[in-house]
């Protein structure tokens, strides 16, 4: 089973839950954290890291003795990456999203591949959790092929556990798609409301149960129970605005090592999801 | 001799638009007889990205050899750098007014662009 820890709106608590849910759950685990663009998960669960690999992008190369200048290339590239002018080849590797068709398209095999590096993926452990991570290169705008990358790394064994990047964009398309479950976090504020209904529009579209958490529960207003309801969207947890949690946050401590009693609601949750999904 | 001047509208009275990758138009001016050539930018003004690259690619391709514009982004630049077309940028007022500020020696080209790249 895997499960997608996923929200519209960022700081609503997704990497709290997802780490924390992991821990209270004693059996072996996976968590990747698939926030490339900021990783923050092993700074709760400091994982001793055993491997990184660095990650690249096919991107083209030229060969202008072979080429003979009919933009071919150019006209397939939906991304604008390749421009021909005079006898001039233009290549924009940070425009490219490495999908092939200029190789492939090619009449005179001037086209071959060469790497732009995406970033690193690091893969570690803390006791019963098999974690593994990616880092996005400062500068780089593309992170769904590193995210694919992190994921390959899934085991077919055992339960994983991904905390995804918050908005509704390509990125969180690549960490949600193919989980069996997307466990939804929010605030009861109109800003959580609001990305959260692009969030669970995106999930439907993918067809994957989902499930919701709300953090903060007892501040904001009733508008986010209010559309969990009239969408069935299960609420599985609530959790206050509690000083506790947010003093075990700011320090990069786990809630469920800091509070022991958190321990059983978050394998509460667990037991929930796992029945939603059967 | 040709230039290419992004415009607002489809005649030499309209407006040079600011922008060059998703400007609506770009008129293709003779500058001795003021006869032009309206080349409709739809496509790059709803580009995905690499609007600016397009553009530079379709003056090329008409055979300008100076744009007037207003902005003008790194990618296009240097795509326009390799075309060896000479911009003038800052570009203001209607089409007809920027031929012939360029005619009478007013404009300036620009070595480097003069906006950010973005995404």
């Amino acid at each position: 089973m895997i499960i997608s820890v996923a929200s519209g709106k960022g700081g609503t608590g997704k990497t709290t839950v997802a780490t924390n849910l992991a821990v209270s759950i004693e059996s072996d685990i996976q968590l990747l954290d698939c926030d490339v663009e900021e990783p923050n998960a092993h700074l709760f669960l400091n994982p001793v890291m055993e491997q990184k690999k660095t990650v690249y992008a096919p991107v083209p190369e030229i060969d202008e003795t072979k080429c003979n200048f009919c933009k071919k290339c150019a006209q397939i590239c939906r991304f604008k990456a390749i421009a021909i002018i005079k006898e001039t080849v233009l290549t924009f590797p940070e425009l490219c999203h490495s999908c092939g068709g200029c190789m492939a398209i090619c009449p005179e095999k001037a086209i071959t591949e060469t790497g732009r590096e995406l970033g690193v993926v690091e893969i570690g452990r803390r006791n019963h959790i098999g974690f593994v991570h990616g880092r996005l290169r400062v500068g780089e705008a593309m992170s769904p092929p590193l995210i694919r990358e992190v994921r390959s790394h899934t085991r077919s064994d055992q339960p994983a556990i991904i905390d995804a990047p918050p908005g509704t964009s390509c990125p969180v398309i690549a960490a949600m798609r193919r989980t069996d479950f997307v466990l939804m976090v929010t605030e009861p504020t109109p800003f959580g409301l609001h990305d959260l209904k692009l969030a669970v529009e995106a999930v439907k579209l993918l067809g994957i149960p989902r499930g919701l958490v709300i953090n903060r529960s007892d501040i904001g207003d009733d508008g986010v129970r209010a559309y969990a309801e009239k969408e069935n969207l299960p609420v599985l947890m609530e959790i206050p605005f509690d000083r506790g949690i947010a003093e075990a946050y700011s320090k990069g401590k786990l809630v469920v090592e800091e509070m022991p009693e958190w321990n059983e609601p978050f394998r509460t949750l667990y037991l929930k999801i796992q029945e939603i999904v059967g | 001799m040709k230039i290419a001047v992004t415009s607002q509208g489809t005649q030499l009275d309209s407006l040079v638009d600011p922008r060059f990758g998703r400007a609506p138009y770009i008129l293709i001016v003779d500058t001795d007889t003021f006869d032009f050539e309206v080349l409709d930018n739809k496509e790059n003004v709803n580009a995905f990205k690499g609007a600016g690259i397009q553009a530079a690619a379709m003056v090329n391709d008409k055979g300008a050899s100076v744009l007037l514009t207003g902005y003008c982004g790194p990618k296009a630049f240097q795509v326009l750098n390799a075309a060896k077309i000479n911009v003038a940028d800052n570009v203001e007022g209607t089409v007809r007014d920027a031929v012939a500020s360029f005619n009478e020696g007013k404009l300036t080209f620009a070595d480097k662009a003069n906006a950010e790249a973005h995404w």
